[in-house]
C-alpha cells in the first residue's frame, strides 16, 4: 500500500512537472502518438529506462518505441544517411553527434526548451557539455562518475590499509601490498568491439588530473598530440600503475584481455582476495549486484574517487552519461526531451541504482538509494573541474584506436612510442570532416 | 489484489499490439497484390508484343524480354553501387578531388591493412581447406553407416544458428581464466585436466588465435560442404562401384581413382563458395575480437573505415581491392558450375 502511495505521488508530481512546462504546447496534456527512440540499453538499463519513460506515456499518451543497438555509431549514421532518422537518441558518444550536427542533422534544443527552467535547474557544465558550435543540441539526463577505486573494506582491515589520500600514498599502498604478497590492481578490458575502453579510462582520468583541463580539452580536440610529454607522461604514469611486466595486476595482461570488464571486480570478494582495488566508473555496481554471492554496498564494498595525480587540479573528475538529442522535430519527441531533463525524470534514474546521479539540481540527495551512490553524488556536486570522457568526445574512429592502443600497451609496455606515433596518424586523418 | 493486477497485466509479457499489428496497409496491397500483378501483366503484355513480331525475329528478342526485368534490377542494386564504389576510390574523403591511386596506396602501406590481407590468406587457404577435408571426409564417412541421416543433421545444425550467436558459444570455449583458479572454459579445461598444460588466452594470444577464429567459421560452414559432397556421392552410380570391388580394388583405391575424380567437379564449385565467403568473411572477428590482437581481415576493416571513420575513400578502395580478389574465384566458379551441369 505505502509502494502505491509513492507511485501515485510520483505520477502526479511527473504530471504537474511537466504541465508546468509543457503547457504551452498541450492544454490538455495528451499529446499521443508514438516518438522512436534509438538508444543502447538493455537488461537492467532497459528496465530503468522504461520505469523512467512509464509516467511520461501515462501524462501525455505518448508510446515509446524502443530500438537498442550496441553498435549506435554505424547504426545511427545508417538511419539518418536514408532519411529514416529515429525521433530521439540516447548516445553514449558525441563523436557522431557532432558530425551530425554539422550536416544539421540533428535538431536545435535552444529554441524548443525552457532555457531559463534549464539554466535553472542545470550546471553551466553540463549545459556547455551539450552545445556544438556554440548551440545546445545534446542534454544529459544523468551522470555517472569515472576513476573510482572500488576496494573491499573488510580486506584493508585485516591488513590494516589506509585508503590513500594522495597519489603517492595510493603508490606507497600498491608497494606494500606486493610486500605483502598480494596484487594490488583487478582491471579487465575485454568489452567486445569496445575492448580496452577501461584502460583508456586509467589514461584520460590521469591526464586531467596530473596536466589539467585545458592539456584535456586540447587532446580530445585533436590539437594536442599523442606523442606530447603530457600526454606520454599520463601513460607511463598508468605504466607505474600496472607495474613492470603488468606485476601490479592479478592475473597480468593474459587476464586482463580475456575478463570481461564487468567482472573485474570479481577478484575483490574472493577469499583470501585476488586483488585490493579495482578502478571503474561508478556504474560498475550494477555488475557487482550480479555477482555471486551478491556483495552489499558499504560493508563488502567502499570506494575512493583515484587520488589526484597534481594537487594543483584537485577535484578534477571525469563524467560520463548518455547524450540525449533530437534527431526528427516532433511534438512527441520535444515533449520527451523536456521531460529528461525533469526532476520527477532523473529522480526514477537515481533512485533505481545503477551509478546513476542526476544532473538536475532540484533531485534531493536523500533520494540515493544507498550512502555509496548518495556519496558519489556529492563528489559529482563538489566537483572543481568536471570534464566528459575524453574518448566518447573524440570521434569514434579516434575512439577505437586509442582502445586498440591500450591493448598494445599492456602486452608490452615497451611498445609506448611506436603505439603513440600510430596514435598521431590517425589523429592527423580522424579529425578531417569528411 | 496485487496478484490480481499482475496476473492481467503478466508483467514480463507486455507486449504491444497496437504496434505489433499496425500494418502500412497501401504498402502490404502494394507488396502482395500490385507486384505480381505487375509482373504478370509485364509477361503477359511483353508476349503479346513479340507474337506481332515477324517469325523469324522472335526467337532473337524474347529472352532479352523474358530477362530484362532480371538485369535491370540487378544493375540498379550491383552493378550501379559497384561502379560508384569503384569510381569513389579514386577520389578524396569528400569525394570531389580525383586522387588516382592515392588511397590504394595508403591503404596497401597500412600496417593494418597488411595484416588484414595476411589474416585473409590465413582464411582462404585454412577455412577452405579445412571445411573442404571435413565436409569430404564427413560426406564419404557417414555413407556407409546405418545412422546417416542423425549424424548429418547434427552436423548441418550449425548452418542455422547465426554468426553472431555462433561466436558467443565459441566464447565459452575458448574462455580463459587465471592459472590459479579452476578453468570453465571447455578448452582450458581439457587442457589443463587432461594434459596438464598452462591454459591459453586463445582469442588474445597472436600465436593461437586466428586460427581460433577460423575453427569458428569452419564449424559452421562444414555441414554446408557435407551436405552437398554427400549429395554428389550418392550420384555415383553404385555399378561402377561394384564392377571396381568385383575386379579386387581396395576401398582406397576406389576412393582414390573413382569417388574422387567423379565428385571434383562439385568439390571445385564448394570449394570456391568457400574461397568467397572466406574473403567476405566479417562476423566472427567483428563479435570476437573487433579485429583486435592482429585478428583483422579485410572486410571489417572496410566496415569501421566506412561507419566508425567515415571514410568513403578508404571504404572504397578496400572494397574494390576485395572486389578485385573474388572476381577470378567468382568466374572460374560460374564455368566450374556449368562444367558439371553440362556433365549430369
Amino acid at each position: 500500500m505505502g509502494r502505491l502511495i509513492r507511485v501515485v505521488a510520483l505520477v502526479s508530481s511527473a504530471i504537474l512537472g511537466l504541465t508546468a512546462c509543457g503547457a504551452s504546447n498541450s492544454a490538455a496534456g495528451k499529446i499521443g502518438g508514438t516518438v522512436h527512440v534509438l538508444g543502447t540499453w538493455t537488461g537492467n538499463e532497459k528496465d530503468a529506462f522504461d520505469a523512467v519513460m512509464k509516467p511520461f506515456t501515462d501524462q501525455t499518451g505518448v508510446k515509446i518505441s524502443f530500438e537498442a543497438t550496441r553498435d549506435l555509431n554505424a547504426i545511427l549514421q545508417t538511419k539518418v544517411a536514408a532519411g529514416n532518422p529515429p525521433d530521439v537518441t540516447g548516445a553514449p558518444g558525441i563523436g557522431t553527434l557532432i558530425k551530425l550536427a554539422r550536416a544539421g542533422k540533428i535538431v536545435t534544443l535552444d529554441d524548443k526548451l525552457d532555457m531559463s527552467q534549464l539554466n535553472a535547474n542545470y550546471g553551466a557544465d553540463w549545459i556547455n557539455l551539450g552545445k556544438i558550435d556554440g548551440k545546445l543540441y545534446t542534454l544529459y539526463a544523468w551522470a555517472a562518475l569515472k576513476g573510482l577505486v572500488w576496494y573491499d573494506p573488510k580486506a584493508f582491515a585485516a591488513k590494516g590499509y589506509q585508503v590513500p589520500k594522495t597519489w603517492d600514498e595510493l603508490i606507497a599502498l600498491q608497494t606494500k601490498i606486493k610486500s605483502d604478497g598480494g596484487k594490488p590492481w583487478c582491471i579487465a578490458l575485454e568489452s567486445q568491439a569496445a575492448s580496452g575502453w577501461p584502460g583508456s579510462d586509467w589514461v584520460k582520468e590521469i591526464v586531467l588530473s596530473q596536466s589539467g583541463p585545458t592539456v584535456y580539452d586540447a587532446w580530445w580536440q585533436g590539437k594536442q598530440k599523442w606523442t606530447s610529454t603530457e600526454i606520454k607522461q599520463a601513460w607511463q604514469t598508468w605504466g607505474q600503475i600496472l607495474g613492470p611486466n603488468d606485476s601490479n595486476v592479478y592475473g597480468g595482461s593474459q587476464y586482463m584481455g580475456a575478463t570481461t570488464f564487468g567482472d573485474g571486480g570479481q577478484g575483490l570478494f574472493a577469499s583470501p582476495p585476488k586483488c585490493y582495488m579495482f578502478n571503474q566508473g561508478s556504474f560498475i555496481t550494477s555488475f557487482f549486484d550480479g555477482y555471486t554471492p551478491k556483495p552489499t554496498a558499504g560493508t563488502d564494498y567502499a570506494v575512493f574517487p583515484l587520488p589526484d595525480v597534481n594537487s594543483a587540479n584537485a577535484g578534477a573528475h571525469v563524467l560520463a552519461g548518455d547524450a540525449f538529442v533530437m534527431t526528427k522535430d516532433t511534438p512527441q519527441a520535444r515533449a520527451l526531451m523536456k521531460y529528461l531533463a525533469t526532476a520527477d525524470a532523473q529522480d526514477i534514474w537515481v533512485k533505481r541504482g545503477g551509478g546513476k546521479i542526476a544532473i538536475n539540481k532540484q533531485v534531493s540527495l536523500n533520494d540515493y538509494p544507498d550512502p555509496i551512490s548518495k556519496a558519489l553524488a556529492q563528489v559529482v556536486i563538489s566537483t572543481k573541474i568536471g570534464r566528459y570522457d575524453a574518448g566518447d568526445l573524440m570521434p569514434s574512429d579516434m575512439q577505437a584506436a586509442y582502445w586498440s592502443a591500450v591493448l598494445k600497451f599492456v602486452q608490452n609496455q615497451s611498445q609506448l612510442d611506436s603505439i603513440l606515433s600510430d596514435l598521431d596518424k590517425k589523429q592527423a586523418t580522424a579529425y578531417a570532416s569528411s | 489484489m496485487e496478484g490480481i493486477t499482475a496476473l492481467i497485466r503478466l508483467p514480463g509479457l507486455q507486449v504491444d499490439w497496437q504496434t505489433l499489428l499496425t500494418v502500412n496497409l497501401p504498402i502490404l496491397v502494394a507488396v502482395i497484390i500490385a507486384v505480381p500483378a505487375a509482373l504478370v501483366g509485364y509477361t503477359l503484355g511483353a508476349e503479346f508484343l513479340v507474337k506481332r513480331l515477324p517469325k523469324r525475329s522472335q526467337p532473337s528478342v524474347r529472352p532479352w524480354v523474358w530477362v530484362g526485368p532480371a538485369i535491370l534490377i540487378v544493375g540498379l542494386i550491383l552493378v550501379y553501387p559497384m561502379v560508384g564504389t569503384i569510381i569513389r576510390s579514386f577520389f578524396d574523403r569528400g569525394g570531389s578531388k580525383f586522387v588516382g591511386l592515392d588511397n590504394f596506396v595508403r591503404m596497401l602501406t597500412d600496417n593494418g591493412v597488411l595484416i588484414a590481407l595476411r589474416n585473409n590468406v590465413y582464411w582462404l587457404v585454412l577455412y577452405t581447406g579445412l571445411v573442404l577435408v571435413f565436409g569430404l571426409l564427413l560426406a564419404v564417412l557417414s555413407d556407409r553407416v546405418r545412422y546417416e541421416k542423425p549424424v548429418k543433421s547434427l552436423i548441418f545444425m550449425p548452418m542455422a544458428i547465426s554468426f553472431v550467436a555462433m561466436a558467443i558459444i565459441w566464447q565459452f570455449v575458448y574462455y580463459y581464466k587465471d592459472p590459479s583458479e579452476p578453468q570453465t572454459g571447455t578448452l582450458n579445461a581439457i587442457l589443463v585436466n587432461i594434459f596438464h598444460g598452462q591454459p591459453i588466452t586463445w582469442i588474445q594470444d597472436t600465436r593461437f588465435n586466428n586460427f581460433a577464429l577460423i575453427l569458428i567459421g569452419v564449424w559452421g560452414a562444414t555441414g554446408f560442404a557435407m551436405v552437398i559432397l554427400s549429395a554428389a556421392l550418392k550420384g555415383i552410380p553404385g555399378e561402377l562401384l561394384e564392377a571396381a570391388r568385383v575386379d579386387g580394388a581396395t576401398e582406397l583405391t576406389i576412393f582414390r581413382r573413382i569417388i574422387l575424380p567423379l565428385m571434383m567437379p562439385t568439390i571445385v564449385v564448394v570449394g570456391t563458395t568457400m574461397v568467397i565467403f572466406a574473403l567476405k568473411a566479417f562476423d566472427v572477428v567483428y563479435v570476437m575480437t573487433a579485429g583486435n590482437y592482429n585478428t583483422d581481415i579485410l572486410a571489417r576493416r572496410m566496415y569501421s573505415e566506412l561507419y566508425n571513420a567515415g571514410n568513403n575513400a578508404n571504404a572504397s578502395a578496400l572494397a574494390v581491392i576485395l572486389l578485385l580478389a573474388v572476381v577470378p574465384v567468382l568466374i572460374f566458379n560460374l564455368r566450374q558450375f556449368r562444367a558439371v551441369e553440362a556433365r549430369r
